[in-house]
């Protein structure tokens, strides 16, 4: 083995600072040519196909392995993931640059290397004694990473030369860069640019969709005029942005205006925190999600938000001037107190690109081949991408990531990735939202499904260490219909000295879920199941989801035991914890657990010690609302499944039972005891879960609604504001208290995990507890398994590792499980929109009645209760002539033309499925009642014909 | 800005090395004519000398001289320019003692104190460019040395560092590993009977985990155990030559 040393100089902030590392080059790497005697099969992993069966290429016929330097790794990531490219050699140069550059390419790349199929090897060529290149005088880092990687592909080149004369097989070096490519070309190696290397792929034609289109020739001969000023810098940002001129946040585009952003400044400074981008010259083509630096306007220049709703339409690509008279719009007289701080973008500091799903809208000219995509997050501009084979795309969802937005361009450009399938296909659809909202739903790989129980599983005499039998307890479960992961049970029973035992029995899923290993590893990246209208996306491998973990009757299953000693006041006199065994005698649903609290002739133990709970939740209940805690209400739906087609038949609106608050109750007071638990314990690293009280500010809108119907809500704290809710009865009007529930529910915060030792308001504001946490379904949650691991560490039952008690790793697992809920949370909902539109695609038209619910400058949000529909009611069309519109903040109320309109007002309105857009299929309301004219259309012209391409009044913006 | 890969999935170390191979040693007996024994070695980049006194009369007061074996004094100390930022560093500062006190327990555990009731026996270790694992690369080159100046022992002490990253345990840290914060675990053994001499972790490591780490050091300790043990019998040759005639 041969040793050797570099020096290498390095500078570092403050100082110059002269640091030796050695780096050893060695003689014992291998090729990755399997069978390569001169290397003697020395790798392990993946490996490159002795005899390369690759595509057919009219440019290198002979079979040949390919070579790509950083930035066609970087950039055309998407070709080199296409399963027609195999074989492919990723040297280390490269891929330490790319790591520096990208993480997200970074880590598609190591996906693809682990691969077996796809043939990808990596090469350590900057330790390999013939491949080592020294930085010479005068060279830069990168100028000597191109030379190290052509010295690679030409070494490469002599060395298959060696092993194989007969079999010809070559190296080509793929690379954009011109002048690399040609002096790799001077220096004998077969080079190509990725374009190049593609186009010849004459068997893949489909792959050429799949290239970034980089090159900005061919978008400067469509026009030469300049939209958007030049993005600074980074040294330059950097600069401003440390003196203070600049400010430095993420973008977020609004759903509903795509004039209009907001970012939000980081850092803990109070003022400016929210900083307003209006105007499309002003967004400077940032993309949701970027990190931007913004610069300030002076106060004169300040804006308001607009409450226009504002979707981008336009089928024409340079309409320049229709934007700006758009633009004119969004400017109104607003009062002085409204105006927000407003800025522009100057610079992007970070893009957070993704591939995006959405829908292709074919050009007008037939044999175009550049066309426009339009995705599904209306946050996301509509992309150019070309494309040959725009006819088999159409109708169909799919995803593209943009590859740059030039100066002269309305629109980013982009490239084809993937054909999801068709529009309205059920499969298709929760695909589209499972991607877009970035919920991990493919099936569970080998390694994961290795650390699973062997079946069949039974209790060891080593399972029941630190356990305590609890079998002979008469514990049972209620849950919903047709649930399968039970994760909670209960007993409730009369002790000797007059007092009730009560246990909480929970799934004991830390068990068999060990830290650290993949299994963990997998639950934790999910962080948490996803309940699809028609489709659970399981956290954790169905075998514990539904049958080891499940709490099943009649089974002895392993559970995470709290039971309490309590008196017949519900007031606990003791408390204790522990890991059980246990066998439910029953499971029942909700409705069969009433059944048997209510029907007299029942009298055996799970009935009693129903009566039992069902008594103490009663008095516990009583007790939190005393406390403040809140009862809000959301309109929540619930689809009847066909069983064969799988189609939404019905909707109803959920039911609440006594039972359901009865389980509950407990599972709120189980939580609440495991939090003070563990944060006894460790009072560092518990994981607890807080919801802060809302800004003041929140309310307003809350306030102003009850005013307008003579109400008065008062908002100060929890308890005044759960007190005026119960208050807020009009006799006339039976449903406002729901509405005012509903809004209030609006206008709370997001309750979120954290760790205890990185935080110090533990306050739960929904809940009026001073500490919560979550214990009771570790099954669907990953917050849970670490809850549960923390409180057996806590009784001594289970053994504690590293990570359970480092802070900032468990900070790190609070925010993604943040992420995951909000946006399992927002899959939910996208799930149900979806579904409602099939329900009522066979539906047809119908007439509602429907409440107001906001009101703003050019529409009215309405809320159906029969169906818990939530929908957006225009009346501005640009096709036709525009109403008088009358907007009134202070009240809130909309006047068009005669008619006023008040939140809460009830309305009737018309709901159908708009499908003249196929691409864009959404629910239309329009208003039935009251009457307007030109405005509302009439109840007896139903027989409308609904594909007519000339817009409607409303359309809902889901 | 991505951290440093600490162990590339094709298995190599930042500077090229796999998971439990040393970095190149070269050592020297007898480096100073005046001391009773000396050596110098290089583990990689780290470098260090040490220079032994002894077995000589207590100096200075008599009341520490123990009845019945040797008193072993070390004296650990570091050139100022052994780092990458020149530093002045007094002796007697709170690193150098420890270092210091590890030596002589380390020591007195090899060395067969006995031999020499009442007396003393200096060990002046300096390290002249430190490279991460200053600890191993003391133990090492004193070894030598008190094998220069002849003083009976059990067996060599042979130290190596090792530490712990991504479920791998990776051997004989460089700077750089030691830097990035993970775990680092010291060992000093007697090979030839497997004992341990000194055994020192300052972080957090699982004990799932130990076996293995600690296996690796031992690996490491005896793959060290033979490059000294060829400078010894190559000093030993040399002097006997130069003797011999």
């Amino acid at each position: 083995m041969l040793k050797s040393k570099t020096f290498l100089k390095k500078t570092r902030a403050g100082g110059v600072m002269k640091i030796v590392r050695e780096h050893y080059l060695r003689d014992d790497i291998g090729c990755g040519a399997p069978g390569c005697a001169a290397c003697g099969g020395a790798h392990e992993g993946p490996a490159l196909e002795p005899q390369p069966q690759d595509p057919a290429s009219s440019l290198c016929p002979r079979p040949h392995y390919l070579l790509p330097d950083t930035n066609v790794l970087l950039h055309q990531i998407d070709v080199l993931e296409d399963p027609a490219i195999r074989n492919v050699i990723v040297l280390q140069t490269v891929l330490q640059e790319v790591r520096n550059r990208s993480a997200p390419v970074y880590k598609r790349i190591r996906d693809v290397t682990n691969n077996r199929e796809k043939h990808f090897y990596t090469f350590t060529n900057e330790h390999h004694r013939e491949t080592y290149v020294e930085q010479e005088q005068g060279e830069n880092a990168n100028d000597r990473n191109d030379r190290a990687i052509r010295v690679a592909a030409k070494w490469y080149n002599e060395h298959l030369k060696k092993i194989s004369a007969e079999n010809q097989l070559q190296v080509i070096f793929i690379t954009n860069d011109r002048k690399n490519k040609e002096k790799a070309v001077e220096e004998g190696i077969p080079a190509f640019t990725c374009e190049e290397y593609v186009k010849s792929l004459t068997a893949n034609p489909e792959l050429i969709d799949r290239l970034a289109c980089l090159s900005d020739k061919g978008n400067e001969i469509e026009s030469g005029k300049v939209l958007f000023s030049e993005h600074l810098p980074l040294s330059k940002l950097q600069q401003g942005i440390k003196s203070g001129t600049y400010l430095q946040g993420t973008f977020r585009a609004s759903r509903e205006n795509y004039l209009e952003a907001t970012v939000w400044i980081h850092g803990d400074t109070e003022e400016n925190k929210e900083i307003i981008i209006q105007g499309l010259k002003h967004l400077n083509r940032a993309v949701h999600e970027d990190i931007v630096a913004v610069e300030l306007f002076p106060k004169s220049q300040w804006v308001a938000p607009s409450s226009v709703v504002l979707h981008d339409e336009g089928l024409n690509e340079d309409d320049v001037e229709k934007e700006e008279e758009r633009e004119q719009m969004l400017k109104t007289a607003v009062s002085e107190k409204m105006l927000k701080p407003t800025g522009r973008v100057i610079g992007i500091i970070k893009r957070n690109w993704r591939p995006y799903c959405g829908m292709l809208s074919k050009s007008d000219i037939k044999e175009s081949r550049r066309h426009l995509f339009t995705p599904a997050d209306k946050r996301i501009p509509r992309i150019r991408i070309e494309t040959r084979q725009a006819s088999t795309l159409e109708g169909r969802r799919i995803i593209v990531a943009i590859d740059g937005w030039p100066r002269n361009s309305r629109y980013p450009n982009g490239h084809f990735v993937k054909n999801l399938g068709d529009v309205g296909e059920k499969e298709t659809e929760t695909e589209v939202l499972l991607l877009e909202h970035d919920v991990p739903h493919q099936p569970f790989s080998q390694a994961v499904l290795s650390f699973l129980p062997k079946m069949p599983w039974s209790i060891t005499e080593k399972d029941m260490k630190n356990r305590e039998d609890l079998r002979h307890l008469c514990v049972c479960s209620v849950d919903p219909p047709g649930c399968t992961d039970i994760d909670d049970a209960l007993h409730c029973r009369e002790l000797e000295n007059g007092n009730l035992e009560v246990g909480v029995h929970i799934a004991d899923v830390s068990h068999f879920i060990r830290p650290g290993n993949a299994l963990d590893q997998e639950s934790a990246r999910r962080g948490t199941t996803v309940y699809l209208c028609e489709k659970r996306i399981d956290m954790v491998p169905e075998l514990l989801s539904s049958n080891l973990c499940s709490l099943r009757s009649n089974v002895d299953r392993l559970a995470f035991s709290c039971i309490w000693e309590m008196n017949h006041n519900a007031e606990i006199l003791k408390t204790r914890f522990t890991k059980s065994v246990i066998n439910s005698k029953a499971s029942l649903t909700y409705a069969e657990a009433q059944m048997r609290i209510d029907s007299a002739t029942m009298n055996d133990d799970i009935t009693t010690s129903l009566r039992g709970l069902n008594k103490l939740a009663k008095i516990l209940k009583k007790r939190r609302i005393e406390k403040g805690a809140l009862t809000l209400s959301s309109p929540e739906v619930r689809f009847h499944i066909d069983s064969e087609t799988h189609d939404p038949i019905d909707l109803q609106t959920k039911e609440l039972r006594e039972t359901n608050s009865m389980v509950e109750e407990f599972m709120l007071l189980a939580n609440i005891s495991v939090a003070k638990k563990i944060h006894e314990e460790f009072s560092e690293h518990a994981l607890l879960r807080k919801h802060p009280a809302p800004p003041p500010s929140n309310y307003e809108i809350l306030v102003k609604a009850a005013k307008s119907k003579n109400l008065e809500i008062k908002t100060d704290t929890a308890k005044s504001l759960a007190d005026s809710l119960d208050r807020a009865e009009s006799p006339t009007f039976p449903y406002l208290n729901t509405l005012l529930r509903i809004l209030a529910t609006r206008c709370m915060m997001q309750a979120v995990y954290f760790c205890s030792g990185m935080d110090n308001d533990f306050h739960h504001y929904g809940l009026a507890s001073p500490i919560y946490t979550h214990f009771t379904s570790p099954i669907r949650r990953y917050a849970d398994i670490i809850v549960h691991r923390l409180l057996a560490v806590a009784v001594g039952a289970d053994c504690t590792y590293p990570e359970l008690t480092d802070k900032h790793k468990l900070a790190d697992i609070c925010k993604n499980l943040n992420f995951r809920h909000k946006m399992a949370q927002y899959a939910q909902r996208a799930s149900v929109a979806f579904h409602t539109q099939l329900f009522f695609k066979s539906r047809g038209i119908i007439s509602e009645e429907a409440y107001i619910l906001f009101v703003r400058k050019n529409a009215i949000v309405v809320l159906i209760p029969k169906y818990g529909l939530e929908g957006t009611v225009f009346f501005e069309e640009k096709d036709k002539p525009k109403p008088r519109l009358i907007y009134d903040d202070e009240i809130p109320s909309l006047t068009i033309e005669d008619t006023v309109f008040h939140i809460f007002d009830k309305v009737k309105v018309k709901i159908m499925l708009d499908s003249s857009n196929l691409q864009h299929q959404k629910i239309r309301m329009s208003l039935v009642e009251p009457q307007i004219p030109g405005i509302s259309i009439s109840t007896d012209n139903s027989n409308m014909d609904l594909n007519e391409p000339e817009r409607k009044k409303t359309k809902l913006k889901k | 800005m991505a951290g440093l890969e600490l162990l590339s999935d094709q298995g190599y170390r930042v500077d090229g090395r796999r998971a439990g191979e040393l970095r190149k040693i070269q050592a020297r007996m007898g480096v100073f004519a005046q001391a009773d024994g000396s050596a110098y070695i290089e583990q990689g980049n780290t470098k260090a000398l040490a220079v032994v006194y002894g077995p000589h009369e207590i100096r200075g007061s008599r009341a520490r001289a123990l009845p019945d074996r040797a008193l072993v004094n070390c004296q650990y100390s570091s050139a100022t320019f052994s780092t990458g930022e020149r530093k002045r560093r007094p002796h007697g500062d709170r690193k150098s003692c420890e270092m210091g006190l590890q030596l002589r327990q380390t020591f007195e555990a090899a060395i067969l104190t006995q031999l020499h009731p009442r007396s003393q026996i200096d060990i002046y270790v300096q390290v002249l460019q430190a490279d991460g694992g200053t600890y191993a690369a003391c133990v090492n080159a004193a070894t030598l040395a008190v094998l220069d100046a002849g003083i009976p022992m059990r067996d060599f002490v042979c130290a190596c560092s090792a530490g712990f990253v991504d479920g791998t345990a990776l051997a004989d840290l460089s700077h750089v590993e030691e830097a990035a914060g993970g775990p680092q675990l010291a060992l000093a053994l007697l090979p030839a009977a497997g004992q341990i001499a000194l055994l020192e972790m300052d972080a957090r490591l699982h004990e799932d985990h130990l076996e293995r780490v600690l296996e690796a050091a031992a690996q490491a300790a005896r793959d060290v155990h033979t490059l000294l043990d060829r400078v010894v019998r190559q000093h030993v040759r040399e002097a006997s030559i130069l003797l011999g005639d």
